[in-house]
């Protein structure tokens, strides 16, 4: 596979890689090398070569183009995953145009709170259009405040490309390539902004922290809107050269063995899976989908994007051992947008390093003290060294770095940050070329491990969940009383990940009407946030704990309802 | 196969659903309630259900049978259960 290719992105050869329009997929050399293998349930693989990809790419530049898209315009793309958002994806850029992935809306999702949303981001960052697939794109247009193009408008303008379409824009290596929305409440999530330079530097050394090599082959069903699927599961292999097997997040979760059927059919070697996805699959892959299945060959499962869990990983290792699964091949990362994407990895070959600290030193001290013989512990996972040319270091309230395993809050620095917030002046996020990461934890011999969260965050199966947001859904459900409603993430051993609660006042003691008012919580939950809610309790007055301003303690309640739910062993 | 009666199923998957996937015993669970688009649990759950089925009743959905539009609810997931 490797013979007669050009080299790959490594710190090495950085300096021959100007912006993301000298990636592999894009070079005249092995046009006939398969770029991506597209897999569904329901259809056969689509095979699509480099030489496909560049046409498609072309043609899909031009028909933007023709719809009046300009150098610099923010183009976002809220569509199925699916090739054509891909091709609209490159084409954007290849149009000198900045592409962001977006959540598409759902049948589950209410369109006039998704397009609330969609409009704020429309007004905030001057959206120059809106591409989606057909089914949703005359009821995205009915309020959009900006043209909505469907999938078949926009291929039916890629047709009859000719020599006045060619693309001669060479971007500069400091134009932003694109966003990747991310973390922010609803209606004020900010377009992290990353230069070509950032994610050529981050794509180079987080290649070099993998070992990636021509022989490798990179497997994905995560979501292109999130930085671990965009980057990971999809620049890298295609800047790389290195053949991409990808599925879309809603087939995957429903058909979890199809990832394990790709690696074994096309000699996977490496995927990125969120800490919930081990549960998922070690819990609901069915014998019958393993029958001739073999794991032997891949090189790394890294855990990345939620809170590792030593237990997931153990449950995902006795599930798999007999297919080939072994410890080795577990890494992890720990990562954000802000970053390109990682900030570390540990290194290919050998397990996670496990601490086990005394957890009464952690919990009341912040210190991750080696753990005596007998005293309660808590093990917790590595996140590997920093990649090279990322700095990492855990700082105190006031911005003082702190000592090996005293725990504060991550900043990091490096050579793949944002450029900054898009169109967002009044966000600075650099305090002295450092950003405050918002993660608690802290370092031991050079390597990271996390802690939790600086503010309330729920993490659920690998999504950023604000309970403010649920909590503002819930207070407009009738019969609950408003303001008197408290949303929080508890800690699930089946599912690996963090579970959302809702506790709820109401006056009613009616039983059919409490049974009313549950059910339309968790209806207008899913509705209007794409979250599904795990628990439902009703409480009446005085249920809640309040602080002294009369505001609503999450941490306390959550801590009472642990206690209520589990009272054999109390809170977590 | 072995005889499967149809309220048994429907039974015994409704108990399964507001146990296991609701997490709510008490959940009055009607027939055509569409339990994934009505948001009382998310598309894990289709999953999850394959697994239950054929341990419970030893039947093996396939992938494509696994949607959104063919499982969302009691009455349809009874019927696949009872086609085998």
């Amino acid at each position: 596979m490797a013979a007669g290719a050009s080299p790959m992105l490594t710190p090495e050869t950085r300096s021959t890689f100007a912006t993301l329009l000298d990636a592999a997929v894009l070079r005249r050399d092995r046009r006939d090398a398969p770029a991506i293998i597209f897999l569904s349930t329901d259809a056969e693989p689509m095979v699509v070569s480099r030489g496909d990809f560049q046409i498609r790419v072309r043609a899909y530049a031009a028909g933007l183009k023709r719809l009046g898209v300009a150098a610099g315009d923010l183009i976002i793309i809220a569509h199925t995953q699916n090739l054509e958002s891909i091709y609209a994806f490159w084409g954007t850029m290849l149009a000198g145009a900045i592409p962001s992935m977006f959540p598409t809306l759902t049948e589950k999702l209410d369109p006039q709170v998704y397009m609330r949303n969609m409009n704020e981001l429309v007004m905030r960052s001057g959206v120059r259009l809106i591409f989606t697939s057909d089914e949703f794109a005359p009821v995205m247009a009915e309020t959009a405040d900006c043209p909505v193009v469907g999938s078949s408008e926009l291929s039916g303008l890629t047709h009859d490309v000719g020599a006045q379409d060619l693309f001669l824009h060479r971007p500069h290596p400091e134009a932003i390539a694109f966003l990747q929305h991310s973390s922010g409440t609803t209606g004020l999530q900010k377009g992290v902004a990353l230069s070509h330079r950032a994610v050529l530097n981050q794509l180079a050394s987080y290649a070099r922290a993998i070992e990636l090599t021509p022989d490798d082959v990179i497997v994905s069903w995560l979501p292109l809107y999130h930085d671990m699927g965009l980057i990971a599961g999809f620049m890298q292999p295609l800047v790389q050269g290195v053949p991409l097997i990808l599925m879309s997040p809603f087939d995957w979760v429903r058909h979890p063995a199809m990832l394990f059927r790709a690696i074994a059919d096309y000699g996977g070697t490496l995927t990125w899976l969120p800490n919930f996805a081990y549960n998922h699959l070690a819990r609901r892959i069915r014998s019958r989908d393993l029958a001739g299945v073999r794991l032997d060959g891949m090189r790394m499962f890294i855990n990345c994007s939620e809170p590792v869990r030593h237990d997931s990983h153990r449950l995902f290792l006795e599930r798999f051992g007999s297919v080939g699964v072994r410890w080795e091949m577990l890494g992890v990362s720990y990562a954000m947008a802000e970053n390109t994407f990682a900030v570390t990895q540990t290194r290919p070959g050998r397990p996670p390093r496990l601490d086990v600290v005394d957890r009464r030193a952690l919990e009341t001290l912040g210190r991750a003290q080696p753990a005596d013989s007998g005293v309660p512990t808590t093990t917790l996972t590595s996140c590997g060294p920093a990649i090279s040319q990322t700095e990492v270091k855990a700082v105190d309230e006031l911005g003082r770095s702190l000592p090996e395993r005293q725990v504060g809050e991550i900043a990091i620095r490096s050579n793949c940050m944002l450029t900054g917030y898009y169109k967002r002046p009044d966000l600075h996020p650099f305090i002295d070329s450092w950003y405050l990461t918002g993660d608690m934890g802290y370092i031991a011999e050079g390597e990271v491990y996390i802690v939790g969260r600086k503010k309330d965050l729920i993490i659920h199966a690998g999504k950023n969940v604000y309970p403010q947001d649920i909590e503002a859904i819930v207070n407009q459900v009738s019969g609950v009383h408003p303001g008197r409603a408290v949303v929080f993430g508890v800690p699930d051993e089946r599912e690996g990940t963090e579970l959302i609660v809702v506790v709820a006042e109401v006056d009613v003691d009616d039983p059919a009407a409490r049974k009313r008012i549950a059910r339309d919580i968790r209806q207008m939950v899913a509705r209007k946030s794409a979250v599904t809610v795990s628990y439902v309790k009703l409480v009446g007055p005085k249920w809640l704990i309040k602080t002294s301003s009369g505001k609503i303690a999450r941490a306390a309640n959550r801590e009472k309802w642990l206690a209520e739910q589990y009272p054999a062993t109390g809170a977590d | 196969m072995p005889n499967l009666d149809e309220s048994v199923v429907r039974e015994k998957i409704r108990v399964y659903i507001t146990h296991e996937l609701i997490r709510d015993p008490d959940y009055d669970l009607s027939d055509d309630e569409g339990v994934i688009t009505g948001g009382l649990m998310d598309s894990f759950a289709l999953a999850d259900f394959a697994v239950f089925v054929e341990q419970e009743f030893g039947v093996y959905i396939p992938d494509p049978d696994l949607t959104v539009d063919k499982m969302d609810t009691l009455n349809q997931m009874a019927a696949r259960v009872l086609r085998g």
